[in-house]
């Protein structure tokens, strides 16, 4: 299947009085046109630079993307666009929703004309035009009585609702590729179920790409095609979704997937915990990022980096656990693992 | 569990807020419920369905607007003196946000000692020392923790040094105000860890607020559904799972992805949908509180409040389906 994006070796950095804190280190995935891809990981870890950087918003002094970044948009280079280039981009190419709706939206304005601010750039639509687009754009988000509430402003809005403000915004101009980072984060969980179905079926009924950041597996088990795990500005395993879930490669993508109770799982259980904190992205260690807090780390994870293990199609894990090398002293150790080892020779 | 004696005993609790000249914020209005020694009530809903203002009334942090909190027998709300001062030793709260409610300007062995030396608990400054090692260690931490600063520390060991600050009295009672709802999935599990591995140890009772049921589900012994500032049910957590009776926490549960994603997309076709968002609490519906987002509602539910009813033994539900 065709790509609508390709990132590849990404890498931004903030320059900051205390150093370059390195908060994307060399970053690569593909958005499957009409497909939607999920960004899993923990707070800090780089989903949202990385989707600013898609979005074109790393901004100096202090942002930098550096060079020998790519990110093709059907093909095309966008981190060589210039200023129009980006802003012909930005709303009708691809549209971002925020995580926190409420600082997000302008507080001055009435929603309706931040919908129609849109429509009235890029569809070359008059006000009037604009404004019973955007009416319509709050129906499909499932706002009740959209012709009262166009005229309304967001803090007469609740959490849930000002989501579905930010993301009939985001619709409006009909976008190829939608990203949403962490759209459900701050809201209940009833709130949450709507949101994401709302999403889930203009995806649908568009054939929009969607790139969803979430730090919360369950969240995109039914949404996403693909899911790309982070770890401290890396990737430390991507797949298919049934490959993640099902088949975990990573220490930390499985402890990920076991430190959240299950509604069906014994009471007072011990949950698998992660002891320790993820590492200091001004100072990374030179080996695997996770090792710090591994209980399978071995002395070659303390000092270089390991590679991509493939597992068959485009399931790859990045840990030495897998590598041919590895196997006797795993034997060695006698330690037990909760997944196979080892993965398919090099297609 | 309900051979163990009663540590605490709600019973028709409200707190009610002004809100502006004339309207009044109910923020908890009505709410029945006990908790025995050594057990963990879990409080679920959704946010500002008002469950930190009933925890808070209950360790009478807060004044009551009406009803009775009774610890041991006793009337919180109007202990003085003495009683007042053994009550907030017995009773000790974990705040929701590890970043706001440690003081920034004190050490870690200050902040665990404060309560050490408001109830004369350490004879010397030596044994004052050892007891704030003692617990930094129980909660994970180690010595060399003790004389730094809070900003020196994660969301997750901050979190530890607030348990360890509320242990270091030797309370009886802990009220956790969503311990774990700042930290990330991987810090979470450590906390949780932590606190199921205390109230082993040492009898703790526990009044565990969240709004993330499935946490919610596994550390509680029986769970408390609030709806509005009301109990919409209340029962053991494996019952409220198996056979949720209450339409809300149908829905509630509903919601909760499981993340599984054969048994996600079996769950989706048939999930349960909450229409609208939870009305105000300034002038809440009439009748039952549920009845704008519930497909069930019938007339009664306009005109009547549903009583909480114990529908089976241990099981209450306040709907008038049931
Ligand atoms: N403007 C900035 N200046 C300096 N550092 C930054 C800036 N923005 C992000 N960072 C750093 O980059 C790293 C990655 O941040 P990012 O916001 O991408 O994390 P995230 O994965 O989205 O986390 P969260 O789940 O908390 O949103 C963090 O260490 C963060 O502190
Ligand atoms: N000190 C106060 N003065 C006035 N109103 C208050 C006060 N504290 C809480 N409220 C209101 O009471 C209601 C219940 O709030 P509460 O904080 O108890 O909810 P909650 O269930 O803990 O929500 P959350 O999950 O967001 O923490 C809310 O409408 C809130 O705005
Ligand atoms: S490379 Fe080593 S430290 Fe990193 S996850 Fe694999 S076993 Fe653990
Ligand atoms: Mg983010
Ligand atoms: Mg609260």
């Amino acid at each position: 299947m065709e790509n609508i994006l390709e990132v590849k070796d990404l890498r931004v950095s903030y320059h900051t009085y205390a150093g370059e804190v390195q908060s994307v280190r060399g970053v690569s995935f593909n958005v499957e046109r009409g497909e939607a891809l999920a960004i899993v990981g923990e707070s800090g870890c780089g989903k949202s630079v990385t989707v600013r950087a898609v979005m074109g918003l790393i901004k100096g002094p202090t942002g930098e993307v550096k060079p020998g970044s790519s990110i093709l948009y059907n093909g095309e280079e966008i981190l060589n666009y210039n200023k129009k280039q980006w802003s012909a981009y930005r709303g009708a190419e691809a549209a971002i929703i925020f995580q926190d709706a409420l600082t997000a939206l302008n507080p001055t304005m009435t929603v309706g004309k931040q919908i129609a601010e849109n429509l009235i750039i890029h569809k070359n639509l008059n006000k009037q035009e604009a404004l019973a687009e955007a009416t319509e754009m709050l129906r499909v988000v499932g706002i009740p009585e959209p012709e009262k509430r166009v005229k309304q402003y967001p803090h007469e809005f609740s959490g849930g609702m000002r989501q579905r403000v930010m993301i009939a915004i985001a619709f409006a101009c009909d976008p190829k590729l939608l990203i949403a980072d962490e759209p459900t984060t701050a809201l209940d969980v009833t709130i949450q179920a709507q949101i994401l179905d709302v999403i889930s079926d203009l995806q649908k009924q568009h054939g929009t790409s969607v790139i969803l950041i979430t730090h919360d597996l369950g969240v995109v088990a039914n949404i996403a095609k693909h899911i790309v795990v982070m770890y401290s500005g890396m990737i430390i395993e991507k797949g298919l979704c049934e490959e993640i879930f099902y088949q975990p490669k990573h220490p930390y993508t499985w402890s990920l997937l076991n430190a959240v109770p299950r509604l069906d799982l014994e009471n007072k259980q011990d949950l698998v915990a992660i002891e320790g904190t993820p590492p200091d992205l001004i100072a990374p260690p030179k080996g695997c990022p996770f090792s710090t807090r591994c209980k399978y780390c071995m002395n070659i994870c303390n000092e270089r980096m390991p590679e991509f293990t493939s597992f068959g199609g485009e399931h790859k894990a990045a840990c030495w656990l897998h590598h041919p090398m590895a196997a006797n002293s795993i034997k060695e150790s006698g330690l037990e693992f909760p997944f196979e080892l080892g993965g398919v020779e090099n297609e | 569990m309900s051979e163990k004696p009663v540590v605490l005993e709600v019973s028709h609790l409200k707190k009610y807020f002004k809100a502006g000249a004339n309207a009044v914020l109910k923020a908890v209005d009505d709410v029945t419920f006990n908790i025995h020694e050594g057990e963990t009530l879990g409080l679920v809903g959704e946010s500002g369905c008002g469950k930190t203002t009933c925890g808070r009334t209950c360790i009478a942090l807060y004044d009551k607007t009406d009803g009775m909190v009774k610890y041991k027998g006793q009337d919180v709300h109007t202990l003085k003196g003495k009683e007042l001062k053994a009550f907030r030793k017995d009773a000790q709260m974990i705040f929701q946000d590890p970043y706001a409610s440690l003081n920034p300007r004190m050490t870690v062995a200050d902040i665990i000692a404060e309560g050490i030396d408001i109830h004369g608990l350490a004879a010397n400054h030596k044994e004052r020392t050892e007891k704030v090692y003692h617990y930094l260690d129980l909660v994970g931490l180690n010595k060399e923790h003790a004389n730094r600063f809070v900003h020196e520390f994660s969301g997750g060991q901050r979190q530890r040094i607030g348990i360890a600050r509320a242990l270091a009295v030797e309370p009886k009672f802990i009220m956790c105000d969503e311990p774990i709802s700042a930290l990330d999935v991987s810090i979470q599990a450590q906390i949780v860890n932590l606190l199921i591995r205390l109230q082993k140890d040492m009898g703790l009772t526990y009044l565990f607020v969240a709004h993330d049921l499935s946490m919610v589900k596994h550390i509680s012994d029986r769970i408390a559904v609030m709806y509005l500032g009301v109990v919409a049910e209340l029962t053991t957590s494996a019952e409220l799972y198996d056979h949720p009776l209450h339409p809300y926490t149908q829905a509630l549960l509903s919601a909760i992805p499981i993340p599984d994603p054969e048994i996600e997309r079996k769950r989706s076709a048939n999930r349960i949908k909450l229409e609208g968002d939870v009305p105000s609490p300034i002038n809440p519906p009439a009748g039952c509180r549920f009845k704008g987002r519930c497909k069930y509602a019938t007339e009664l539910c306009d005109k009547q409040v549903p009583e909480l009813k114990e529908v089976s033994p241990g099981h209450f539900v306040a709907c008038h389906l049931y």
